[in-house]
């Protein structure tokens, strides 16, 4: 069975006020999130990302098509007990503490007090909030409201979970945390449907991608799918490279970069490079690193959004 | 097992929807009492109140043989006018400022739907307006017990018509908070209220207007507002003239008939509304 399936999924707004000129935010959708897998949604600002997810989770309606989770329609109450929602830059109610907030959740999913206590204590655990789990949150810092807001998203073990921007407004430790929770999360079978800016972040830990730009989707697929994992150059850095050295291997490289002391070397592919390495090692040229250089799904995602930008 | 690995599906029981549907209500409801008590507005309003309450002392002191009579008209009348402020200013912002701060956001995904949550929003306000009249109600006998006036059921009549009223109120707030702003939903509230107060005025227009036009409109509002007057014993209670239980159950007829057409017409707004 597939978590996740939208066939032409369609969404209007209304731009005018007395005109009711419609804009359309998401052009007819086909995705199909698989269970147990990792996906990210990336794409620009205004890309349709949020909108995909707020019609996916009944906060707004779709103008057509259709969508089903976990192989039933969206607003089928059993879908929402299946499924966890992290928003963007959440917002939760200032007046209640942490526990306060997983414990109303918990009571939401029909957990029991008991349930609720252990799966509280568990989560904030695990989300480094334990000690700040009875101050009210309004004194909450927002790297402190991200990681509750992926607590809360946790509170009924969703065998879905959305979360929009997950890394936002984390340190850089935060942020390695939830890495590591959302492949927990991916190792314990739950499907993680994730958007994202941080496009390191999605090549980690996404087993497929799609690419959204301007409410159309561009490209899906499974990561060695859709970026050219062919070797682009070899990056060598070496300490003590002389002009005389540097015109020896002349014919070999593509690009010499001087960093002080060290000069990055730009090889077009590893024959050049094992051309050149013999020659530097005799001219007295010292090895710092050696890097193949492939195209990231950075390089890939913007390559496409600017073709697509430019139509 | 993992904590967070762990899928094991949730045990919800094996209770009736309809059980399960109304404990969710009911946790939306203790969570917006929650909210409203640890206002610090709500706080200060009240204190007002019972301030307001308690000056009725120095003015009845000074009303020679009158002392009680504006003890009691003061007192009921706080009790009315700061319940009134209440209900408008927390009911306008119960749905609107979910909105605006979208912690709505997180809650809607959750296995509750949205007349679910708009019932629990309004028996919230409704149980926290209760606990604020009781307060209220226990500062003006506290008052009369000082002045030695004997214990007087009928001013429970009077107050809890008044409660009637703010529970009436609270739904037409939540009506305009449901597709309005929350500034907006105030001033319409407003309106109603004191349109729905001097609605028996709007139907006897007709005989002092000689246009065509208003006299129809003041008829549609007389029809459509809800009468506040009805619920309004005040000035019999204090001069203690009978108020009879057929009235009480007329108007408690009354509200429930209105409370339940504006939060069946609540829900449905909200129920298709887009939340951007």
């Amino acid at each position: 069975m597939r978590a996740l399936e939208t066939r032409g999924l369609t969404k209007d707004y209304p731009t005018g006020s007395l005109l009711q000129k419609m804009k359309r935010a998401l052009h007819p959708l086909d995705l199909e999130v698989e269970e147990g897998e990792t996906f990210g949604l990336i794409g620009p600002n205004g890309a349709g990302k949020t909108t995909t997810l707020k019609l996916l989770l009944g906060l707004v309606f779709p103008t057509g098509g259709e969508a089903r989770i976990m192989g039933r329609p969206l607003g089928d109450p059993e879908v929402k007990q299946q499924i966890g929602y992290l928003p963007e830059q959440p917002y939760f109610y200032d007046y209640l503490t942490g526990r306060e907030l997983l414990n109303y959740f918990g009571q939401l999913f029909g957990l029991s007090r008991q349930e609720r206590d252990v799966r509280s204590r568990e989560l904030l655990e695990k989300t480094g909030m334990t000690d700040a789990a009875d101050v009210p949150l309004r004194k909450y810092s927002k790297g402190m409201t991200q990681r509750l807001g992926i607590a809360q998203a946790l509170v009924n073990r969703p065998r879905l979970v959305f979360l929009d921007e997950p890394m936002s407004g984390l340190d850089p430790v935060g942020r390695r945390e939830i890495s590591h929770l959302i492949r927990e999360l991916h190792d314990s079978g739950t499907t993680v449907f994730f958007c994202s800016h941080i496009l390191s972040d999605v090549e980690q830990l996404c087993d497929r991608v799609a690419i959204l730009n301007r409410g159309k989707l561009i490209e899906a697929g499974r990561l060695t799918d859709i970026i050219d994992v062919s070797l682009h150059a070899v990056e060598v850095v070496v300490e003590g490279l002389s002009p005389e050295l540097e015109k020896r291997i002349a014919a070999s490289f593509r690009e010499i970069r001087p960093h002080g002391p060290r000069s990055h070397i730009s090889f077009p592919d590893i024959p050049s490079f094992e051309k050149a390495l013999p020659v530097l090692i005799e001219g007295g040229a010292h090895l710092v690193s050696v890097n193949p250089v492939k195209e990231t799904l950075e390089d890939h995602f913007f390559r496409e959004v600017n073709a697509g930008g430019r139509e | 097992m993992n904590a967070v690995a762990d899928t094991r599906p949730i045990e919800t029981g094996s209770r009736v929807e309809g059980a399960r549907s109304l404990r969710k209500i009911g946790y939306v409801a203790l969570n917006t009492y929650r909210e409203t008590v640890r206002d610090k507005v709500l706080y200060n309003l009240v204190l007002f109140a019972l301030l307001m309450i308690g000056s009725s002392y120095v003015l009845g002191a000074v009303s020679v043989y009158q002392e009680i009579k504006v003890i009691k008209d003061l007192g009921l009348a706080a009790i009315s006018v700061f319940g009134m402020v209440i209900a408008i200013f927390i009911g306008i912002g119960l749905v609107s400022k979910e909105m605006d701060k979208r912690t709505l956001y997180s809650v809607l995904p959750k296995p509750i739907s949205r007349t679910q949550f708009l019932l629990g929003k309004y028996f919230g306000l409704c149980f926290t307006l209760l606990v604020n009249v009781l307060v209220m109600t226990v500062g003006l006998y506290v008052l009369l017990f000082l002045m030695k006036h004997p214990f007087d059921p009928a001013l429970l009549k009077a107050i809890f018509l008044i409660y009637l009223k703010l529970t009436l109120l609270v739904a037409v707030a939540i009506l305009f908070s449901t597709f309005t702003s929350s500034i907006l939903a105030g001033l319409f509230a407003g309106f109603v209220y004191v349109a729905g107060y001097f609605s028996s005025d709007l139907k006897n227009l007709e005989s002092v207007v000689e246009s065509t036009f208003l006299p129809q409109l003041t008829r549609v509002l007389y029809y459509v507002l809800p009468n506040f007057k009805n619920f309004d014993v005040k000035a019999a209670v204090v001069a203690g003239d009978p108020v009879p239980w057929t009235q009480l159950s007329w108007a408690t007829a009354y509200a429930a008939i209105y409370v339940g057409l504006l939060l069946v017409g609540s829900c449905w707004i909200f129920s298709k509304r887009n939340l951007k």
